[in-house]
């Protein structure tokens, strides 16, 4: 195969991955939580229960007035959304979906590569904060910077215990290396690196920058239309990408009967399962309080991920 | 998160949320599919009034009791030959029977008040409109949900006994015995008759009251 095909056909996967995966985490959430609380959730568009109220949603997007308020920072206040979804598509170029070249890039650095662009978030949010001239705006995005810049520690800390055993920082070389005694020696890991992944995606019940009983809608409160899509968007590849990543580095990824022919489907089951819980706890769990929230990531998590990156490297050392 | 000291477990709490929100999933969910689907009503549902106009006698009991007004009552007299009298009748003839249901707060005081059964709940509820006026149900309009109008629910078991059924069994007892309902619920029957009292026209009628409605009340409405 030349290059430029190679090239296109794994680009146009990542893309189509990156746009249809989110569609069906974001169907899920409605049915799921609508059940969750009794209901039935969406019925009626594309006539079997509703399964394309999400298509519905996004032609209404775009037939909205895309309103820019006068005081905005304009450019930065219409570049947000895309800073917000961008780095997502580039995380998604380094998930192994199964063993061999399924992976649409293969890094060494792979992980460092995923952590250091799921930190272009909070940039993001700072600037739809700042730009939009809103002191709800404001407020949610100040919320959501000290939150993602708290929840990052224990999310690498978490990350480099699982690197440490692997002895790698390429995503396929962790998924090899698991095998599943790791399931219990790096559960304390798998718990930090969900939660504080979670946190990251700022979803319930972290979603105290957003907190829209509080601050109307935070830092997304002044966006309409098609902008406002794109942050909807953001949100559920965001459960998708921390779904994805703790399949990969804590769950084993493509392991699991017949791996070397259903290895990528074992992959996206187990990062439904892992998106169901994210829904689960969203449906689930009132919303913390912001001193709950620091509390939460600095008296909790990220003594739990030193700890366990004691304990990796003492079974590493030992073994 | 985990900071509650009297806990016996930490994270009980959370798992037994998990549990609750896994167990709501699994089970039926309570949706009434509402326009696809018709509504499954209790008996006593007040959706609208229904106007039985042959009881009508005008007597404007319910237009008077009304809360906010909303029933327009309008009548004329007319002189009713009856064979064998010796002079014309006078009875009232029902020009025009209005209730507003814009105004209407369903309060069902006219139903209760109207001596002659001439109104009825139905459950029917939709009467929506697009213009307010269209509200103002005439009485073809009221006398069109009489079909509407669902059977009484059968008598509770453990309620007291209905007015007409503690006559009769009183009737059967013959005067001054003790009959169950009598000793059971003396207050919620009747007052005690006089223990002197014979039985004939003199101590039965009190009884069953206003006539038309001991009647008509719990037989089907035609």
């Amino acid at each position: 195969m030349p290059l430029w095909l190679d090239l296109t056909v794994r680009v146009v996967a990542v893309v189509a991955a990156f746009l249809v995966l989110p569609l069906v985490v974001g169907q899920a959430e409605h049915k799921v939580m609508a059940h969750m609380q009794a209901r039935l959730g969406p019925m009626y568009a594309g006539g079997f229960h509703g399964w394309a109220q999400l298509i519905a949603d996004g032609v209404k997007f775009v037939q909205k007035e895309d309103i820019t308020p006068r005081d905005a920072d304009r450019r930065v206040f219409e570049l947000a959304p895309i800073v917000a979804l961008f780095p997502y598509l580039l995380v998604f170029l380094a998930i192994p979906l199964g063993p061999g070249s399924l992976v649409a890039q293969s890094m060494d650095i792979g992980l460092f590569f995923v952590l250091a662009v799921l930190g272009v978030g909070v940039v993001a949010v700072l600037m739809s904060a700042w730009a939009s001239a809103n002191k709800y705006s404001l407020l949610g995005g100040l919320r959501g910077a000290a939150q993602l810049l708290g929840y990052e520690l224990p999310l690498v800390l978490a990350a480099a215990s699982v690197a440490m055993a692997a002895g790698t920082l390429s995503l396929p070389g962790i998924v090899d290396a698991w095998s599943p005694w790791w399931l219990l020696w790096q559960l304390p890991a798998a718990v930090v690196f969900f939660v504080s992944g979670v946190a990251e995606i700022r979803r319930p019940p972290f979603d105290m920058p957003i907190a829209d009983s509080e601050l109307v809608f935070g830092y997304m409160t002044e966006y309409t239309g098609l902008r406002f899509a794109f942050f909807l968007l953001a949100e559920y590849v965001g459960i998708v990408v921390i779904a994805a990543l703790t399949t990969v580095l804590f769950l084993g990824g493509w392991h699991g009967p017949f791996a070397e022919q259903l290895g990528w489907l074992w992959t996206l089951a187990k990062t439904f399962a892992v998106s169901f819980v994210i829904i689960w706890m969203r449906v689930t769990f009132p919303r913390l309080r912001e001193d709950q929230l620091q509390r939460l990531c600095w008296l909790v998590l990220v003594p739990v991920a030193l700890a366990q990156l004691v304990l990796t490297a003492a079974v590493k050392v030992l073994t | 998160m985990t900071d509650d000291g009297e806990r016996s477990t930490p994270g009980q709490g959370l798992i037994n949320g998990l549990a609750v929100t896994l167990k709501t999933m699994v089970g039926r969910s309570t949706t009434q599919q509402y326009p696809d689907v018709e509504p499954d009503l209790p008996p006593r549902s007040r959706g609208v009034i229904a106007l039985l106009e042959e009881n009508c006698t005008v007597c404007m009991l319910c237009a008077r009791e009304c809360p906010d007004w909303c029933i327009y009552i309008d009548s004329h007299k007319e002189e009713v030959v009856v064979p064998g009298a010796a002079r014309p009748r006078q009875r009232n003839q029902l020009d025009r029977f209005d209730i507003d249901f814009s105004l209407c707060m369903y309060c069902g005081i006219c139903i209760e008040v109207c001596p002659f059964d001439a109104l009825y709940w139905t459950p029917e509820f939709e009467y929506s409109e697009l213009d307010v006026l269209d509200l103002l149900h005439d009485k073809n309009r009221l006398g069109a949900w009489m079909p509407t109008v669902p059977p009484p629910p059968a008598h509770d078991v453990l309620g007291e006994p209905s007015k007409e059924e503690a006559t009769a069994a009183r009737k059967a007892a013959g005067p001054g015995a003790a009959t169950p309902a009598k000793t059971a619920r003396p207050a919620a029957v009747r007052p005690a008759p006089s223990p002197t009292a014979t039985p004939g026209p003199g101590s039965d009628a009190p009884a069953p009251g206003p006539g038309p409605d001991a009647g008509a009340a719990p037989g089907a409405p035609e």
